[in-house]
């Protein structure tokens, strides 16, 4: 910035000027009024999609910015396991696109079905042109053994995607008896927030132990050891109670083989166990949008870790769960910070310049007790041509965390999400 | 210069100086991020631009670029008590640092209303200006002070912040120090009650 004369800086400017005019062509200036600076369309308006959108406006309020999302209302995943445990209501996680709407972003409530090399086909509203899309749909499940996206409506919830089926979860442990047995499944890697089913496990134990003592969670994972695992197992201890016949019982290597819908009765390994509430979360993949538009290999999106654009398309960009953005997990935290990479690489390409180079941070709050938090973070560089953990960051917190940490950790975990949200929502 | 060109390179010029400042100006040759991209990072927890909305975590936007520099580099090291940051700033090098207070330094600061006990900030109004008032003026809000800012940030961190300097747990500047101990002598722990409450008294 030294030598950036005001003299030299009106020469770029005025180079910049030509390229918009002759550069872009109209694919920048078509379908948007005067003085626009092009057209993002952004597929799913959850932590990814609207994190993108409100920095993109930060960076220039004349990118028309075009949100399509089925739902006029987005509950968080993060934190509902919180509703689950009794500890929060379904309000406090539910936020509308109101204040990404006086910000100027255009919110179409429908369907995409398909990501096209300059359009978005919708289910009602027919093509949307864009010169850059940003594809965050989140992710689909794999469901066996009879459970499918119906019955997990009425009768199965795996609450993996925060909304009604957290309503059915937390009814089913309301009116399930003291003495009862809730069994929980866990989804085989990789799968959005690592952590989340030990913190789900967490929070029911909460509820229980406060109101039906008697009964207990066993969790049936198919993975040898989980996200957090060692602090996990020594709050499980320290609150609850932890092995066979106790309040806790954590099977590992263990995969559901079968499923009695009825009964609620599952096959694992040697056992069969009646459960009176059955969470099964099902395995992962890519937001089905994802496959339909070719962006897929394998289950995931590959993409350019430093724009998150999809190496398979031109001018999409993935990210969030539905990216391959390893070593950064799929989680909130990650898709916020990937959104905003994006959005730089996006801005940058409309004003013809190159992506500027990246930064990524990822943290993982979970509450044991409404007073015993614990993290795990990280911070991520670019080098290489991919994203890696810089050495020496982040990790775990400390097992010997005082209790007065853990108190306000649970406290900073809160203004996490109050904040978190703030950025993706606005407020 | 015809209108229409006038127009056309004004509009090219505001567009250039958001984009800078959003790539960090330096058109990706520098193999290191800007203190945008580095800072957008902290938004998630901090709040965007880091105004945070609480109820804990603080509000860093508007410090003075050192009093942000040295507190990152004092989490890095160990010498600030933390339960995260210490983990968070290990993964950025003294420049990125640098890069990151100047940015946040350039941020306005939003102060937040919370609530609060008005008799009690009233008294804790006459206890800031008699003990901490020399070095945090203007009720805590001049940056330019690089002492933290005060007023309008969240009650509950001032209260973990103040009672870690009272611990020990976090050294706080000798003379600093020492108007906490007459404070503390001469009010109890009532005296940094009040305090907080006149810092969530500000508008
Ligand atoms: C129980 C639980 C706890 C969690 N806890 C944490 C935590 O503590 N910290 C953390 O960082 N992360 C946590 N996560 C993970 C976090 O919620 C996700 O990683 C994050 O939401 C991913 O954002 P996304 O934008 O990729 O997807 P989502 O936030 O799921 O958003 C996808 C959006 O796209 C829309 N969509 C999908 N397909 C289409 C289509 N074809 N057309 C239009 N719109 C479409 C959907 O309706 C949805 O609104 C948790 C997750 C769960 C399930
Ligand atoms: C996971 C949440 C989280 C992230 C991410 C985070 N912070 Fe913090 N920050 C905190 C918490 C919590 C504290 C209080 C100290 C502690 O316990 O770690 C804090 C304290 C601070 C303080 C001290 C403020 C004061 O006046 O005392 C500064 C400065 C700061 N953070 C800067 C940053 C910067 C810069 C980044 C981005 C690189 C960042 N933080 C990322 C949670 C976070
Ligand atoms: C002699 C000057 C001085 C006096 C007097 C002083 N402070 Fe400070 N204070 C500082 C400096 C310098 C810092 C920043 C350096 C640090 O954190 O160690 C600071 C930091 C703080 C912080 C941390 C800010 C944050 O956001 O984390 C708090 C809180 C604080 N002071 C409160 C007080 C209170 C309350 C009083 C009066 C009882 C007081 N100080 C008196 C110089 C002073």
């Amino acid at each position: 910035m030294s030598n950036f004369t005001r003299r030299n800086f009106l020469q770029v400017s005025g180079a910049a000027a030509a390229a918009t005019t002759v550069g872009f062509g109209h694919s920048v200036l078509a379908g948007s009024h005067g003085g626009s600076k092009g057209k993002v369309v952004i597929v799913g308006g959850g932590i990814g999609g609207a994190t993108a959108a409100r920095y993109i406006k930060y960076a220039d309020s004349k990118i028309d910015v075009t949100i399509i999302e089925p739902n006029k209302h987005y509950y968080t995943c993060f934190t509902s396991n919180e509703v689950l445990g009794g500890n929060r209501s379904m309000d406090s996680i539910k936020f509308s696109y109101e204040h990404l709407k006086k910000m100027g972003v255009k919110v179409i409530h429908d369907v995409a079905t398909v990501v096209e090399a300059k359009q978005v086909v919708t289910q009602k509203n027919g093509k949307v042109t864009f010169d850059k899309c940003i594809v965050s749909p989140g992710v689909d499940f794999k469901f066996m053994h009879g459970q499918t996206a119906a019955n997990a409506e009425t009768d199965l919830p795996h609450a993996w995607k925060a909304g009604s089926q957290t309503m059915l979860l937390r009814k089913q442990l309301e009116s399930m008896k003291d003495g009862g047995t809730v069994v929980i499944s866990p989804p085989t890697n990789p799968f959005r927030c690592p952590p989340g089913p030990a913190e789900r496990i967490s929070q029911i134990a909460w509820y229980l132990k406060n109101n039906k003592p008697k009964s207990k969670i066993i969790a049936i994972d198919p993975k040898a050891k989980f996200s957090k695992q060692g602090l996990f197992v020594q709050g499980w201890k320290k609150h609850y109670s932890l092995g066979e016949g106790k309040m806790i019982e954590y099977r590992h290597q263990t995969a559901i083989e079968e499923i009695d819908i009825k009964t609620k009765t599952v096959v694992a390994g040697v056992d069969e166990i009646k459960a009176d509430v059955l969470n099964v979360i099902p395995a992962q993949k890519a937001g089905k949008i994802a496959f339909a538009s070719g962006l897929t290999e394998g289950d995931w999106c590959p993409v350019n870790h430093k724009t998150f654009e999809s190496t398979k398309m031109k001018n999409v960009y993935v990210i969030g769960d539905s990216s391959v953005a390893s070593p950064m997990p799929k989680s909130g935290y990650a898709c916020n910070s990937q959104a905003k990479v994006a959005a730089a690489a996006i801005v940058a390409a409309l004003h013809g310049k190159d992506a500027p180079h990246p930064s990524y941070v990822n943290t993982c709050y979970s509450a044991i007790t409404p007073t015993d938090g614990i993290s795990v973070s990280m911070v991520y560089n670019f080098a290489d041509g991919k994203i890696g953990k810089v050495k020496g960051s982040g990790g775990l917190s400390s097992a010997d965390a005082s209790e007065e940490e853990r108190k306000r950790t649970v406290k900073y975990a809160h203004s996490w999400f109050t904040n978190i949200t703030a950025d993706s929502f606005g407020r | 210069m015809n209108l229409k060109k006038t127009m056309l390179i004004t509009a090219a010029l505001t567009s250039t100086a958001a984009l800078s400042a959003f790539a960090g100006s330096h058109g990706g040759k520098t193999a290191t991020a800007s203190g945008e991209m580095l800072g957008n990072t902290c938004a998630g927890c901090h709040g965007p631009r880091g105004n945070s909305f609480g109820p804990a975590i603080p509000t860093i936007a508007g410090n003075a670029a050192t009093y942000l520099s040295d507190k990152m580099k004092a989490y890095k090291s160990g010498d600030a008590p933390s339960s995260i940051m210490g983990n968070i700033a290990k993964g950025y090098s003294d420049a990125e640092i640098d890069a990151m207070a100047g940015y946040f330094s350039k941020q306005a600061y939003k102060p937040m209303a919370q609530k609060h006990d008005a008799a009690m900030a009233k008294a804790g109004k006459k206890l800031h200006d008699k003990y901490c008032e020399k070095c945090h003026s203007e009720a805590g809000t001049l940056a330019d002070d690089e002492s933290g800012l005060l007023s309008g940030q969240w009650m509950p961190y001032l209260e973990y912040s103040l009672a870690d300097f009272q611990s020990g747990a976090a050294n706080a500047p000798k003379k600093m120090a020492t108007k906490l101990k007459k404070l503390h002598k001469k009010e109890g722990a009532a005296g940094i009650e009040k305090l907080i409450h006149y810092y969530g008294s500000a508008k």
